[in-house]
């Protein structure tokens, strides 16, 4: 190698202080971006990738250290550099995506003002106005948003959470720099959206010639387009090497788990450690020709319709899976299944009992048999109770008679958790844990429905996978319905007997999974499929329950 | 947009018709005989029947609740509160007479507090000494803990009567407001500032924040051209409330400086039972109070333009 890597970090270790001592949070981790190459480096919630990148860049908090190691932007150490020195580098050498578009941009600013800032801070010789402006709208035309002078003009708050990734990505181009650190740059946008700005990254590295460091939690984004990754857990890089290699011959046990965990990873549907699945069975809860449509706020009457007549049947003991973007009216429409909402118009039905129109004490009764599961465990919990506590709620609000600890016990150990959990608050709970603990409650009333809004999203893959199997489990055993509405279209593959996909408050096609997957009737469908990411990763017959990581 | 200035308008008026109502029902309504409220209550029992009944009928107290009410407000619309009891002149001429000594006292400390406000959040947020940013946060709860009367006559004590500074009584020169102003500013501040570190010490958490560090920006320049506006416009909020503060601190404050404003002349008025005065003092204070926080509703939405897109998107 004539040319020294643009980034080269070598044995870093970084630790946080805690109450008495300095945790640390990066050990000993060594790696180099190539120019032109595009590195990913993957690794779970907590496993010390975003303090890497943050080590980096010279941005780690104040209660963070880096207390070995060295960082190498070409043939400059720029380890322990001040602040002000890093500012010379950031930008002008090292561009940076964040995570959250939505947040990541000046509220009170107008976006061509943003990326002039960019331009201005990091010009090497000094110029005027009208080529601040005229670099800037090339920087946003590089980006991919061809309709420059208007976004130019925008606020933040009038673009889309997709344009204002690539306006962002704009910001991190408008310093001309040699190297760009990606930090989760799509994981709060839409898959379609996510592959249109992951495509957009990886031409950006041959037109321009950049290196890219991709820091992401997501294995399949991973592996479909980098030339390298890196996989962290613990805060070390535990294995690193090129795709192909990483996929055939991993060689550390984690990765070999990511790489099963991952949902692209399984063609069929799970089956169920017992029991057996229904066939030709009645329908559990039907929805017909359900309408909504929310008057916005103002006198202007505007009008937001969110579902326009949409119908669904769920058999019992079987998954039906609705998908979308987000959006689509996926999570309106379920939260009308359980009568939080009403509709403007149409009826829900529990079996053959008409749920729309019900007062509340009605609906109560129908509780017991019809219940939810929250997106993220970490807010559906109370922070004050403990988890006998939580998922005897149930109990004592219906008044069920009987032994309720040997009924929550019996509870917990049906989502793999056991007695001495009892007395543990949520704080003390790993994220899949209080997802196990929420279904616990779910399930504490023996209902027929289990309606999970995105119940998965919020987790790690490997535990994702571990509550899909145990969710695909607890099914064979009680004969439960489940309404699984997701943005991803990986999990339906794994959980679902019939598939509804989702736009703009309509059904665009719906029907058994296998015949959804295997020959989708619509483009916006095949749309979707395309965008799943992890396509290079080969299918391989292994039991989701048993990647525990 | 036309619309929200309306509604703002509109809610303006009423806290200021609302005042004028409360104010009769108080004063006018409740007492058995409001007339009494006319007379000195030492010398009330001296008076003759027919010197009350004359007076009763000079100011309307003969005449049903209803007709006086709409009397009093139809003059009130006009300008006319009636004559001070006291002096005999008429109440919005007294009133308007010490305004401006109000207004510059109460002006000049709210600028007074929010420069020093924002002196604490940007010392408390720029420094890299923990030390000095623990004492500066402190600053705000004991600006707020001191009261107006025990800080006013400190100060009185130091600058006026031990270095001789400044004079320590009246209300001529610019000189004679220096220690007026810091002595109202000093409580006003504290809310304001507590919210401004709050805020900065939140914003500079925040994404947009680390998007312009990426960019090469020094802490100095996010702090001057990010920073700032988003974290200034709350405090913009708890401003206009604020004022209402100021007008009550300022009785106590001219009454310890010896200046003439609408403090003193709410004093007098209250110790000598001059109703009318009373009456005209609390809704001009009121209509004050709803103009600043009037401007404050109708400068927002040019500062924020998310506010200003839901306004467009209400009124489309």
């Amino acid at each position: 190698m004539t040319e020294d890597p643009l980034l080269r970090i070598d044995d870093l270790t970084v630790e946080y202080k805690s109450a008495r001592h300095w945790a640390p949070a990066v050990r000993g981790a060594s790696l180099r971006v190539e120019p032109g190459e595009f590195v990913s480096l993957v690794g779970e919630s907590g496993s010390g990738k975003t303090t890497l990148v943050q080590a980096a860049l010279g941005l780690l908090p104040p209660s963070a250290r880096q207390s070995a190691g060295t960082v190498h932007y070409s043939d400059v150490d720029v380890t322990g550099w001040s602040d002000r020195r890093m500012a010379l580098v950031r930008g002008n050498y090292v561009g940076f995506i964040p995570q959250d578009p939505n947040t990541s941009l000046n509220p009170v600013k107008k976006i061509g003002q943003q990326v002039i800032e960019a331009v201005r801070f990091n010009e090497k010789q000094k110029r005027d106005a009208a080529a601040w402006k005229e670099a800037a709208l090339e920087s946003l035309r590089t980006a991919g948003l061809a309709d420059a002078e208007r976004v130019f003009a925008q606020y933040p708050h009038e673009l889309s959470g997709g344009m204002k990734q690539r306006a962002l990505i704009a910001i991190a181009l408008a310093g001309k720099p040699k190297l760009i650190l990606a930090d989760e740059p799509t994981s709060a946008l839409d898959v379609t959206v996510q592959q249109r700005i992951l495509d957009h990254l990886a031409g950006l590295r041959v037109d321009l010639g950049i290196g890219i460091l991709l820091v992401t939690h997501d294995l399949g984004v991973a592996l479909d387009r980098s030339d390298r990754i890196a996989v962290m857990q613990g805060g070390e890089i535990v294995e690193e090497g090129p795709v192909a290699e990483v996929i055939e011959h991993a060689a550390d046990p984690y990765t070999r788990r990511l790489l099963d965990a991952a949902p692209a990873r399984h063609t069929g549907r799970l089956e169920p450690a017992t029991g057996t699945r229904a066939e030709d069975q009645p329908i559990a809860l039907r929805a017909n020709d359900i309408e909504k449509t929310y008057r916005l706020r103002g006198r202007g009457r505007r009008e937001l319709r969110a579902l326009g007549g949409v119908d669904l049947e769920v058999r019992q003991g079987t998954t039906h899976a609705i998908v979308g973007e987000s959006g689509a009216g996926k999570s309106t429409l379920a939260r009308i299944l359980v009568g939080f909402d009403a509709p403007d118009a149409g009826t829900v039905h529990l079996g053959d009992r008409e749920l729309t129109g019900l007062g509340h004490r009605q609906l109560r009764e129908l509780r017991s048999d019809l219940q939810f599961v929250f997106q993220n465990p970490f807010t559906s919990l109370d922070p004050r109770f403990t988890v006998e506590k939580i998922v005897a709620e149930p109990l004592r609000a219906f008044k069920i008679p009987g032994d309720r600890r040997s009924r929550v016990v019996q509870l917990l150990e049906a989502v793999a958790l056991d007695e001495s959990h009892l007395g543990r608050l949520p704080a003390e709970l790993s994220g899949g844990q209080r997802q196990r603990v929420a279904i616990a409650r779910a399930l504490a009333l023996n209902p027929e429905v289990l309606v999970l809004d995105e119940a998965v999203s919020a987790l790690d893959v490997s535990v994702q996978a571990q509550i899909l199997q145990l969710l695909v489990d607890l099914q064979g055993e009680f004969g439960l319905a489940y309404v699984f509405v997701t943005h991803d279209l990986g999990v339906v593959r794994l959980i679902a007997d019939d598939v509804t996909v989702m736009k703009d408050g309509a059904v665009v096609e719906s029907g058994p999974a296998v015949k959804v997957f295997e020959a989708p009737a619509q483009d916006y469908t095949r749309e979707l499929l395309a965008a799943v990411p992890g396509a290079r990763l080969a299918p391989a017959n292994v039991r989701l329950g048993d990647c525990r990581v | 947009m036309l619309r929200y200035a309306a509604l703002k308008t509109g809610r303006a008026l009423f806290v200021v018709w609302a005042a004028f109502t409360l104010t009769f029902v108080l004063l006018f309504v409740l007492p058995a005989n409001p007339e009494d409220l006319l007379f000195d209550p030492t010398e009330l029992n001296t008076i003759p029947e027919e010197v009350r009944e004359q007076v009763a009928a000079n100011y309307g107290f003969d005449e049903p609740v209803v007709v006086q009410y709409f009397q009093r407000l139809g003059h009130a619309l006009a300008g006319d509160f009636g004559n001070s009891v006291q002096s005999g002149k008429p109440v919005t001429e007294a009133v308007l007479g010490v305004l401006p000594s109000t207004l510059i006292l109460s002006a000049g400390a709210l600028a007074l507090a929010a420069l020093i406000a924002y002196a604490i959040a940007l010392t408390a947020t720029s420094t890299r000494r923990p030390w000095l940013r623990n004492l500066v946060e402190s600053l705000p709860s004991a600006a707020v803990s001191v009261p107006v009367f025990l800080s006013g006559i400190l100060l009185l004590q130091v600058f006026a009567f031990r270095l001789g500074w400044f004079p320590a009584f009246g209300s001529d020169g610019p000189a004679s407001l220096v220690l007026p102003l810091v002595t109202l500013a000093i409580p006003v501040s504290g809310p304001i500032a507590q919210l401004l570190v709050r805020r900065f010490t939140a914003e500079l958490e925040s994404g947009y924040v680390t998007t312009s560090r990426a960019k090469g920006a020094t802490r100095d320049q996010i702090v001057k051209g990010d920073v700032f506006r988003n974290a200034s416009l709350p405090a913009l909020t708890i401003t206009g409330v604020t004022f209402g503060n100021l007008i009550a601190g300022s009785v106590i404050t001219e009454t310890v400086f010896a200046r003439e404003g609408i403090g003193r002349l709410t004093q007098t008025a209250i110790n000598t039972l001059d109703v009318p005065l009373v009456q005209g003092i609390v809704v001009l204070v009121a209509a004050s109070f709803a103009l600043i926080n009037l401007a404050v509703d109708l400068v927002y939405p040019l500062l924020d333009p998310r506010l200003r897109a839901t306004l467009a998107a209400a009124t489309a």
